[in-house]
Formats: C-alpha cells, structure tokens, sequence
C-alpha cells in the first residue's frame, strides 16, 4: 500500500494558502459541496478566470469597485490566507448535514491544488477519516509525483483538456502540455475516475480541430465516459478589469447557446456523456 | 384551465376591492332593535349573525360553479363596527391611498358617520380593550413595543378538520341538543352558561343552513330563467346542492366543496377572524369525495380541477378587511392568510400525499392567485416528488407554495400537549403557526419588538424617541463591566416588557369572551360543543395564545456589536457607541463601517455571534413560554414577522449593529438584509440553532434568483438544501425566486409588473402593491445566486 489513510500525528497542523472557500457549491461535483481555492497556478491562461489566484503567494491587489456610474473608488484587497487543514476541516464540516444530504463532499480546486501537494494530500486524508466525499478539480500541470500522493485519495478528479495541440497550449497558456496530457492518461490507467472539462474559449479551445483532437486523445482511454463544457463568461474579463490587469484575450464574443449545444451533441455521438456549464 | 375559469378568473382579477356597509348596517339595524338587550349575550350574536345571514344579499356570479360571497359582490368587503369602527378619515385614506386601496362609495361615507359611529363609538371592542389596558401598556403600545392583535380582529386563528364532510349542521345540532341534554343544572355551577352558549350555537346552525336555502332560491329562479340548457342544467344540479349542504353531509366533490364554502362564509361573516379561517387539509379532506366519484364515473379529472379552480376564486374575491386607524403609507395587504396545506402525514403517521395533493398543486400553478395561499407539508416520508413539484411552481416566482417540516410541526405540537394524533391532524396556518386543526384556538396576541427592548436598555428604561421613562432602570450601559452585565439588563427589561403584554392579553381576552362570543365558529371546533363553552372563551380543547418575537437576527447583531467592540476587543466604548447611535452615525462612518462589516452577524454559521443568538432565544422563550392564559390554555411564543418589522423598524433609532434609525428590523428568523455573506448553507446552519420545536412556528425567507432552480440539477440540490434544514428541525422555509433587475424595473414601472407577486413573510403578495421600504428591502435581501 503506498499511502496510509489516517492522518499522521500532526497532519492538521500543515498548512496551505487558499485564496477562497465557497459553501453551497452546486457545479464542483455531486451533491452540495464545499469548494476550496487553492493559491497559485502554474499555467497562464488567456481567459483565466481567477487571475488574481494566480501567484502561490498572499499578495495585496488593487480592487476597483464601482459604487455607481460616476464613483470609481479603488481599494486595497488581501488576496490569500494561509490556513491550516485542522482549520478548513472545521469550516469544512460545518455543512456535513448538506454532504450527508445530497451525496456531496469537499472540492478542492484554485488555482492549482497539486502546487501544494502535502497540504492537499493532508486535506484530502483529513476529508476520507471523515467519510466525505472529494473531487479535486486540476489543470493537470504538475509532476506526476505529487498525483502519485493523491490519486487513490481522490473520488473524483475534474480534470482540464484544454488544447491538444501542444504549440497552441503554450500560447495561451505559457506552457508545454506534455506533463498534462501524460498526467491524465496515467490517471485513466490506474483506473481513477476522472471527468474531463473542456473551457470552451471560441477560436482557442473551441475549435473543430481541437475538439477532434481531444476526442482522439481521450478515445483509447475507456474510463472517460464524462465530458463538462464550460462555456466561455465575461465574468472573468470584469475581474481582470477590477483588479487592474489587462487581458490579452480581447474582444472574445460569448459564443451562443446553440453553438455550445451543437457541440455537445457531437461528443455525446462519440459516446460520452456531456454535461453544459459544469 | 377551459374558458369558464378564465372568465371567473379575469373577473376576480379585475373586481376592485371596495368597503361595504351592508354587514355594519344589518348588525346596527339588529342591535338598534333592542332584542340584544332581551336575551344572553352570546344568544344575541347568534341573533345578530342570523339576520345578517337572513338579509344580506345573495349575490350568484354569472357561470360560478361554487356559490356565494361575503360581500354583496365580489371583493366588497364589510366592515365590523362592533369589533372597530372606522373613522370617515380612515375611509378617505382607503379610498385615496395608492397602495391596497378600498373604494368607499359615497353613500357608505354618510351611513357611517350618521349610523354606525353613533352606535358603535364606546362599544366596539377597540374602544373598550383601550378603556380596561392601563397606562404602562398604553405607553409601551404606543411606543411600539408590541401590537395588539385582537383590538382589530377577532381571535380566530384556527383551521378546521375533517369534521364537516362527515356531518352536515343537523347532526351538530343533534350534538348540540345532546350537550343541552347533558347539562346539570342542580350542579354545575356553570349550566346556565352552558345553556346560553349551546342555544346560541344552535341558532347559528339553523342560520348557516337557511342562507344555504337563499341561495338554492335563487339558484332555482336563475335556472327557470336560463336559456342556455347546459347552464340550466348546471344551476340545476347547483340549487339541489344548496339544498343539501350544510344542512346534510355531502356525498360528492362538488358537495364537499360548496359545503366547506359555506361554513367559510358563516365565519368570516360572524367577525373577521385573525387569521382567515381555512380548510386546511384539503388533499386529505376531499380524497374520499374524490376517489368514489372518479370511480363511479360522476367526476373527471378535469371536473374536479374546475371545481377546486372555481373553488380557488372565491378565496380570492374575499379581501382581508381593512384596518382602522391608517396612514396613507401603511399598506398591509389583502391577504387574508388563507393557508391550504398538502402533504403531511396521516393520523396514523403514514406519508399523506395522494393523487388529489398533485392535482391541488397543479391548480395552485395555474391558477397563480393571491389567494388562497399554499403550503407543502413535507416529512422524512414524503416522497422526493412532492417536494420537487412544489420546487417546480415555486421557480415561476409566485411566491407559492410554501414548505413546511412535518416532522418538526407534530413535536411542536405534542411538546404543548396535544395528542400525537391531533397533531398528526394538524399542520400550520397564517403564516407559519403550527396548529392541532379542528381542535384548537391558536391565537396570536401581537408582535413583540426584540430590537426596541434593547433600544430602551441602552437607555436605562427610557425609550430615546419620545423621552419617556416607559421602561425600567435597568442600570446606565456606560457602567456596565461586562457583556454579561448588558445582557442581565436586556433580559430583565424583556420580562419587565412581557409581563405588561400578558397582563393585557389577559384583559383583552376577557373582554372577547364577555363582549364577543363566537357560536358559530364554536360548533366548527372541538371541544365547544362537548364543554358548552364559547371558542372565544376557552371552549376549544386547546387554547394557546402566542406572542410573536420580531427581530431575532438585528437583537442578535446587535448584541454581538456591543460584546466584540466593546468588550471583547474594546475597539471604542460604549459612550462613544451610544453616541454615535444617538447622531444616527453622522460623523461617525469608520465606526458604522466597523458595525457593519467587521462584526461577526448571525447567518454565517460563526459560532461566536450563534451563541447569542441562542440565548436571546431563550430569553424570549422563558419569559413567556407556560404561563397560562385566562382560557385554560399557555402562552406560546413563535418567531415571525408579517410585515410588522417595517413598522418595528420605524420606532427605534440607529442601533449597534449599523442599521441607522427607521429601517427596517430582520424579518423572521432571517438574518438582517445583506448580512449573510456565506450563502444559504451558513444561513440554514445558523437558523437551526433556534430550537423551532419549542416555538409554535418559525418564519425563515430565503431569495433565489430563477437560475438557481433552472435545470434539474438546481432543483434537485435545492430540495436537498430543504431536506437537511428540516432534517435540523427547521420548521419552515420560503423562497423568492426572483432578480433584483426585474424588482428594480417593477419599481420604475409598477403598472408593467402587475402580476408581480413575491413571498414577502409568511405569505405572498404582488410587489408593486407594497410599500417602497419593504420593496427596497426585498431587492436587498441578499440573493444566493451562485455563478
């Protein structure tokens, strides 16, 4: 056995920088969850939707916040917090009436979890003595070691497939996806459940080719019966705004319904079953 | 729903409320007679509801299928001079005002002030409720720290049971011939009483079956006259239903419907009952009726939808009566508090819904009518489908209906002694009240303002608004030494405050049953035929009188202001607190921003701030829980707001916890507006820390935007989310769906937004008829809608 499933004498000591925790989370996994946004992401995605989770580090950003049409007011805003695991499994567990309920449990999700390996694999430990159930939603980038640490700790992953491509993924990510796509296969074949989930960003990742290309990726891999496509939102521009930064993704239109519809259907003739919007 | 029932519909819809006078001048004619005077006070209001119901117009509505109004038309609504009587200015400001306005017809004008306020001034139960309170509870009235329910509206609050669609009023009257028979008149020292009241009780029946008769006579005439044959046969069919019920039982749908419409009218016409008196069950009451016709083929599917559609629409043209005393701005509503109940479970604690409990709810969704309001009992048994078609209609965004916890209602009501079965029988009523129906007189004897009791503690007994020292000295906050300290001073001032309000429900109460019996209601509710005694007086077989508690969430806000700031982290004292609060935090923004955004608020499921939460809980909760009443009963306390808050809100100054002077105080058991920051779970988490199965009803608003319940997925969680506060014994919740982008534009364009209706606390209402505080609260409320 490779991993004990106990915590060690001061697991709960460990600890981590988050830069959010969201309670009644309803598009993290099954069930009501409690999702838990790990600091710092190795990749630097165009449509980034959580820019300021960016940096491993807590860091002071500028927010600017609109009190009304006319009143720009800026603000300073600390963005992360270390906490320790004994101290987000209370947090965590105020909602087990809801997990018990709704078959839902603890998402670990950022930024990138696996950037902190030993506090997720702490948190995860603390989160299986508990008997809740976990997903840990990942962008894959990060050595195949630290998944070796989690995997059989996980029920769930939320895997990233952006670009197949590798050119294109370093564009607009900054980095090579070799360690991402062989992550994931590794994961497939050690027969963990993972959900592939596909940011549909139009002429990036939603393309005809790069749709293709996934599916001839994923094709061999018989444990992935579950694919999420994320349509595209502003939301993540307005924050780029609100805290000063300048999006290279430009003027990217919110691609239509139908469009994101027709997509799916495709994949679900490949025999998946897709899911719209988490 | 076929073109009969858009028609009835349009026409309810339309109908504008107006006063009628028919009712003041039918009972003054009667009282002006001089036969009151010759017989027992509760022979005379027998006397008095027979010739009402002998001479007030019958009044048929072109294609009804379920007949009569209290009114000589819909939505003409009487008034009840021997409870209150109007003012001619009160009528100007119904006329006038913009929102929930009554037209008063000239006429009605002149009557008043030449007929009714002669006769009624110094008689009518407002009057004498405030001749017989003293002053301390004058003063603590007039400061706002309670309302008096009853100087208004009659004690009704009661739902009835099963017990009309197995007897018609001629086996009541058997019943009431029986107790007659039985009374010991060489040893109870009560048999004269008795005998009054059970004489009285049989007068009513008789009424209630002879103006059932008015209506099969003009139902008889309408059908000679007919043309239509399909008609004809219709209000053929209808005269001989009239001619049966109430007098007999009903042997079919359409009987038991009509039945029930009837004893509606008898109680809402001998006095205006608070809250409107409901049938209550109505998936379990007419599921026999039901069954047998669809099986012997008289009743379709269809038949019995049109039938409790057009059942729907008389609730609907029946507008709670309007008040006395009010101010152009004060709106109230015009709800009545009808509360149908679905689901539930059985006497034998067997999961309750049925077909007919999918059908009514169908109904309820097609109809979308103010009124009657709805519910959804759902217990651990309840299958998830009940719940989901509730979520279903609740996700159109009309408010309805709401859903209530089986299984925390039957404790509720067993802890206050009721069998198990009779609360199994029972459910809630109003706006959250558990009640054993059929058995019970639940009253609610007024609001209690949490938040103005600390107000006036921070004031060493003196209400800052006024100046006056209506309180007592419970010590100068600035020399407290600790957060207990404050908090003895708070609880002390609470008793001091309680004491004056049961002392006054005691008063009142006496002056219902000596001035104001109700007979006819009293043979609708066990015991009062069995004891002989009047359901005004204690006749029921239980009797509990709640005070409702107001502002759970702001005292709890507040108190934890003062125990983290001041105490705990001393971040300013409490001079410079009181201080600000005295200037309405002008000039002192830091210090509001610190109240506001840096203090732990309940809601959040932050223990520190919970605690208190608790012990103002159970502050409330010793003060009054167990003390009796003069009917044999306790008084009980629940936690629900109606719209009071804005009004409690309005008579207390800048408090600790940021609100400045005049807002509104929290609703319910909700938190204050915007104060939740941790979405639904914390809020639901919090709110279970109340103990809700000592209270008789808790009230708990929750606002979702549509998208939430969009997919299936949304749904399912949230009635998940409704499982596990129930699961915690929450009692009730109730969810807006709606975005504050189309309450805004409603706002700007209320005459677009007409049919607009939201939950506002314990009912719905249509949001441009509220007043712009609660609309503006309403769009504050914060939304959980996630992203």
């Amino acid at each position: 056995m490779r991993h004990s499933n106990t915590t060690n004498g001061n697991g709960g000591a460990v600890s981590g920088i988050i830069f959010d925790l969201k309670k009644f989370a309803l598009h993290d996994g099954p069930g009501i969850r409690t999702t838990v946004f790990f600091k710092g992401c190795p990749l630097d995605c165009w449509w980034c939707h959580n820019p300021e989770a960016r940096k491993p580090q807590i860091e002071s950003l500028c927010l600017k916040r609109s009190l009304s049409e006319s009143d720009d007011v800026s603000h300073g805003e600390t963005v992360g917090r270390r906490v320790t695991v004994d101290e987000l499994m209370v947090e965590i567990m105020k909602d087990e009436v809801f997990y018990d309920q709704s078959g839902g449990g603890v998402t670990f999700s950022g930024g990138e979890p696996l950037m902190q390996v030993e506090f997720l694999r702490e948190l995860l430990l603390a989160s299986r003595s508990r008997g809740l159930h976990t997903t840990v939603d990942t962008s894959g980038y990060a050595p195949a070691e630290a998944f070796d640490r989690i995997d059989c700790l996980v029920d769930l992953f939320y895997y990233d497939l952006k670009i197949i491509d590798e050119a294109t993924h370093q564009k607009y990510t900054g980095m090579s996806n070799r360690l991402i796509l062989e992550n994931f296969e590794r994961l497939c074949q050690n027969g963990n459940r993972v959900q592939v989930r596909i940011p549909m960003i139009p002429g990036i990742t939603d393309t005809d080719d790069n749709l293709e290309d996934t599916v001839r990726f994923i094709k061999p891999l018989s444990v992935i019966t579950e694919i999420a496509l994320l349509p595209y939102n502003r939301f993540g521009e307005d924050k780029w705004e609100r805290f000063g930064m300048v999006s290279r993704l430009g003027d990217v239109a919110v691609p239509p319904e139908e469009v994101i519809l027709a997509r799916a259907e495709r994949l679900r003739a490949c025999g998946y079953t897709v899911s719209v919007g988490g | 729903m076929n073109e009969r029932i858009k028609r009835l519909r349009e026409q309810s819809l339309r109908a504008k409320a107006s006063v009628s006078l028919e009712r003041a001048m039918l009972l003054t004619e009667f009282y002006d007679s001089g036969q009151a005077e010759r017989v027992s006070v509760p022979v005379a209001r027998a006397l008095a509801f027979r010739y009402l119901l002998e001479h007030k117009e019958v009044c048929i509505n072109p294609d009804e299928l379920i007949v009569g109004e209290r009114g000589p038309a819909p939505k003409a609504t009487p008034t009840y001079p021997e409870i209150c009587t109007h003012s001619l200015n009160d009528f100007e400001v119904l006329h006038n005002r913009e929102k929930v306005s009554f037209q008063v017809p000239d006429d009605a004008r002149k009557l008043q002030r030449d007929a009714i306020i002669p006769f009624w001034s110094g008689r009518s139960i407002r009057d004498r409720i405030f001749a017989e309170v003293d002053a301390e509870w004058r003063a603590a009235y007039q400061a706002g720290v309670f309302t008096e329910f009853q100087e208004q509206r009659a004690p009704g609050h009661t739902v009835l049971d099963d017990k009309i669609y197995q007897k018609g009023m001629l086996q009541f009257k058997d019943d009431i011939a029986d107790s007659i028979a039985a009374l010991d008149m060489y040893s109870d020292s009560n048999a004269i009483d008795k005998w009054e009241e059970l004489t009285a009780m049989n007068i009513s029946a008789d009424a209630l079956i002879a103006y059932a008769k008015r209506h099969a006579g003009k139902l008889r005439d309408l059908a000679e006259e007919e043309s239509n044959s399909a008609r004809k046969d219709e209000l053929r069919q209808m005269t001989t239903i009239c001619d049966r019920v109430p007098a007999e039982a009903p042997r079919n749908f359409h009987e038991a419907l009509q039945y029930y419409w009837f004893v509606h009218l008898g109680v809402i016409t001998e006095l205006n009952t608070w809250d409107s008196f409901n049938p209550g069950r109505l998936d379990q009451h007419l599921l026999p009726f039901y069954r047998r016709d669809v099986e012997s083929g008289v009743l379709t599917e269809e038949g019995a939808r049109e039938l409790l559609q057009a059942f729907w629409i008389k609730f609907n043209n029946q507008p709670a009566p309007p008040k006395v005393g009010v101010t152009a701005e004060e709106s109230n509503t015009y709800t009545d508090f009808c509360l149908i109940n679905l689901g539930g479970v059985k006497e034998t604690g067997e999961d309750a819904a049925n077909d007919l409990t999918y059908l009514i709810l169908d109904v309820i969704e097609e109809m979308r009518l103010l009124q009657p309001s709805s519910m959804g009992q759902v217990s651990k048994k309840s299958p998830d489908r009940l719940l989901s078609r509730a979520l279903d209609i609740i996700k159109t965004g009309y408010g309805q209906p709401s859903l209530f916890n089986t299984d925390a209602i039957v404790p509720e009501l067993v802890r206050q002694g009721k069998s198990i079965i009779d609360a199994r029988n029972g459910g809630a009523s109003g706006c959250v009240e558990a009640g054993a129906f059929g058995k019970e007189a639940y009253i609610l004897t007024g609001y209690f303002n949490l938040v103005k009791v600390l107000e006036i503690t921070l004031h060493n007994g003196i209400d800052p608004r006024t100046g006056d020292e209506i309180g007592i000295r419970t010590g100068d906050p600035k020399a407290f030494e600790s957060f207990d300290e404050l908090y003895a001073a708070y609880e002390q001032q609470l008793r001091h405050f309680v004491d004056i309000k049961i002392k006054g429900n005691r008063i009142v109460e006496r002056l219902w049953a000596k001035y104001l019996p109700a007979p006819f209601l009293s043979i609708l509710i066990n015991d009062c035929v069995a004891n002989g005694k009047d359901y005004n007086d204690g006749g029921a077989r239980y009797n509990t009188s709640y005070v409702q508690g107001v502002g759970t969430g702001s005292v709890t806000d507040c108190l934890s202001a003062i125990k983290y700031h001041v105490f705990d982290e001393k971040h300013f004292d409490m001079s410079t607190l009181l201080a600000a609060l005295e200037a309405n935090f002008e000039g002192a923004d830091d210090l509001r921003r610190q109240l506001l955004d840096e203090t732990p608020k309940y809601g959040n499921d932050e223990e520190y701030v919970d605690e208190i939460l608790r012990a103002v809980f159970e502050s409330y909760f010793g003060c009054i829980d167990g003390r009796p009443n003069t009917r044999g009963g306790h008084h009980r306390i629940n936690l629900l707001p109606t719209t009071c808050h804005v009004y409690f809100g309005s008579v207390v100054g800048a408090m600790p916890d940021g609100r400045v002077s005049g807002e509104p105080v929290s609703e319910g058991i909700s938190p204050v507006q915007g104060a939740d920051r941790h979405g639904p779970t914390a809020v639901l988490k919090s709110a279970a820390k109340i103990d809700h199965l000592r209270t008789g009803g808790t009230l708990l608003n929750q606002k979702f935007t549509p998208q939430l319940l969009a997919d299936e997925t949304g749904l399912t969680k949230v009635a998940h989310l409704v499982r596990s506060y129930f699961k915690m014994d929450g009692h009730h919740i109730q969810f807006n769906v709606v975005t504050a982008k189309t309450l805004r534009e409603a706002q700007k364009n209320p005459e677009k937004h007409r049919d607009l209706i939201v939950r506002v606390a314990g009912y719905s209402d249509y949001f441009v008829d509220l007043g712009r505080n609660l609309q503006d609260e309403i769009i504050l409320r914060t939304e959980h809608w996630h992203s």
